[in-house]
């Protein structure tokens, strides 16, 4: 008869405590994988949306701020659109694609409006969420620096990229979403904006952004309209990670010193917040399970040593070394190691897979590799949690069964 | 000769004093005995068979098994000369309760698993030996007394052990399955050659030995 074999029976014998110990393990190891997947479906998440969201360079005015900007306020300050050019003409690396913008509060009717002039296939390619609306007839791909199309964004010539490219025709405008409902406004209508009538190319997809309260028309057509001629309110820029890690801003500051140049500090700042969070309280959990995990095991072995007195005693009696007993305990403990973290591991994915969409609205995918992480640790928590109650059984003498009547 | 202890004493310390438990004894047996070991309740009969088993350590004094000095052996040596050449039968059978009948007997194998097959068809042979071949898959508790004791008398003897201590075998059991435990264990000692040292309180047991010792306050009387 094997050792294996008999702590296999043993195990089977004592079910209740069987269940009891499993419980606490898979339960600890179970939350730990169900925030870890949650957190990485999160983190990919937010990723997805700043690329959708584009741009993460805005370059303003001096006097202006972000607030500025997106107010659109009818004062706000504005700069030279040749400053366009400047940045087009450098030979900065990471400029992936800039996107120049006059944006000014006006109203159709009743409705308040932000009109927004822009270079049409540069304001598309950086907000690549509306190239699923068909806009272009090919999606674009954000990964910094990665992947050909994006640095070139389909341009051979790598100059064309920068320069701003006019294929709106100056009688025609992009509205989004929300504008789109208030106005009752649908594509190839006829809207009249400060008196100038446009057709309506296309009605953008919900961004959940400013975006779907903006009318779009081409930039020298706003310029004319609101009479403020070769002036921007500011430049999205989309700019590789890598380049702005690499100090972008200060060569941008560089080339234009007289503006205010800053990245979408909110978004990034939010986004590393969360993860950190999640970070923070996966690390917490993992710390509480393995503090309570750990006592939990050890106490179930305790009280199966204490249970197996007797047993143990005859075992040492027969033969058994003290080695022998170690090993008979920390095996169980090792197996109870192994099913709970396979377990934890199963229901932790299935809980985030299940309650995921319900509860966080993210799809949630198991991630293999957490298995032997989470069998690797629910074993280490088992076996640390059972050394001393397996020191203890070693020390139980042989000789006070035999003195029992 | 088997076993041999030269001026062994065992002392214990308890809280009113020094009980001196086993005093100056000098005992051989030789291979083939039955002894058995008797005495009333506190004479030191089973500290003896304790220090005989090597499960506890002498005072001072000498004790000798097949040549090993067991004053002076490590624990684990220890451990292995019980599992290799002692059996031990005791008066609560001290079966392992969730293991079958096969596998208690099996037990002493798990240390030495050198030709397990042959060992387990040997645990099954000695089953049939002592007629529970047919509860061999039944659970301890599912057995009698006089069943269970049997079953520890097939543990003992599964490792082909020359020495078989044995605490109060028949302790628990009424006068006739006592003595179908006797016979049982005569049988062995004379069919196998097998030394048997048996601690007991009934003269009809101590009958069955050929080598007969007395304890008195922790010395032999006869």
């Amino acid at each position: 008869m094997k050792i294996y074999k008999l702590v296999l029976i043993e195990l089977w014998h004592r079910k209740s405590q069987l269940i009891t110990a499993l419980l606490a393990i898979t339960l600890g190891i179970g939350v730990i994988v169900g925030i870890r997947s949650v957190a990485v479906v999160s983190e990919k998440a937010v990723a997805v949306n700043l690329d959708n969201l584009g741009a993460n360079i805005m370059v303003l005015p001096l006097a202006a701020s972000v607030d500025n900007y997106y107010s659109a306020d009818i004062d706000a300050p504005t700069f030279p659109e040749d400053y366009v050019e400047r940045i087009a003409t450098s030979t900065l690396a990471g400029v992936d694609n800039m996107s120049p913008k006059l944006t000014r509060k006006i109203k159709i009717g009743e409705t308040n409006i932000v009109l927004t002039g822009i270079i049409p296939k540069n304001e598309l390619a950086s907000k690549p969420i509306w190239q699923t609306a068909g806009l272009t007839g090919k999606e674009l791909q954000t990964t910094c620096g990665a992947n050909p199309i994006n640095q070139s964004f389909g341009y051979k010539d790598e100059k064309l990229q920068r320069k701003a490219i006019d294929s709106i025709a100056t009688d025609e405008c992009l509205i989004g979403s929300n504008i789109s409902k208030k106005l009752k406004l649908k594509e190839k209508n006829i809207v009249t904006i400060q008196g100038k009538n446009f057709k309506v190319a296309k009605v953008l997809p919900e961004t959940g952004t400013v975006d779907d309260d903006r009318i779009f028309a081409h930039l020298h057509t706003v310029q004319a309209l609101l009479g403020i001629n070769g002036q921007i309110s500011a430049i999205e820029i989309m700019g590789c990670c890598n380049a702005i890690s690499d100090g972008l801003l200060s060569k941008l500051r560089n080339i234009l010193p007289d503006t205010k140049i800053t990245t979408i500090n909110q978004i990034v700042a939010t986004q590393i917040k969360t993860n950190q969070l999640m970070n923070k309280i996966s690390v917490i959990f993992l710390i509480i399970v393995l503090f309570v995990g750990g006592i939990s095991i050890g106490n179930s072995i305790w009280a199966n040593v204490n249970e197996r007195k007797k047993e143990i005693g005859t075992l040492r009696m027969i033969g058994f070394t003290k080695g022998k007993i170690y090993e008979i305990l920390l095996l169980k403990a090792a197996i109870l190691g192994i099913i709970g973290g396979i377990l934890g591991y199963l229901v932790g994915t299935l809980s985030g897979v299940v309650l995921g969409p319900q509860l966080a609205g993210l799809n949630i995918e198991p991630i293999p590799i957490y298995l032997p992480w989470s069998i690797l640790i629910s074993l280490f928590i088992s076996l640390c949690g059972s050394l001393i109650p397996a020191y203890l059984a070693g020390k139980i003498e042989p000789y006070k069964i035999m003195q029992e009547a | 000769m088997i076993i041999e202890t030269k001026e062994l004493t065992k002392n214990y310390h308890h809280k009113d004093g020094l009980v001196v438990a086993i005093k100056n004894i000098n005992l051989n047996f030789e291979q083939g005995d039955f002894v058995t070991i008797t005495g009333p309740s506190g004479s030191g009969k089973t500290t003896l068979l304790l220090l005989l088993a090597g499960l506890i350590r002498p005072t001072s004094g000498r004790i000798t098994f097949k040549g090993y000095d067991l004053h002076s052996a490590s624990d684990n040596k220890l451990a292995n000369i019980r599992s290799k050449h002692i059996g031990f039968i005791m008066q609560n059978f001290s079966l392992i309760p969730y293991l079958s009948v096969l596998n208690n007997v099996l037990i002493p194998l798990s240390l030495n698993q050198n030709g397990e097959n042959t060992k387990s068809d040997y645990a099954v042979h000695l089953l049939e030996s002592i007629g529970l071949k047919d509860r061999m898959n039944h659970l301890p508790k599912e057995l009698s007394a006089g069943q269970q004791q049997r079953v520890a008398i097939a543990r003992a003897l599964v490792n082909k052990p020359n020495l078989i201590l044995a605490d109060e075998p028949t302790g628990n059991l009424d006068p006739a399955l006592a003595i179908e435990i006797l016979e049982v264990l005569k049988q062995i000692n004379i069919e196998n050659k097998i030394t048997i040292i048996m601690v007991t309180h009934s003269p009809t047991a101590s009958e069955y030995g050929n080598v007969r010792v007395h304890i008195k306050d922790g010395s032999i009387i006869i």
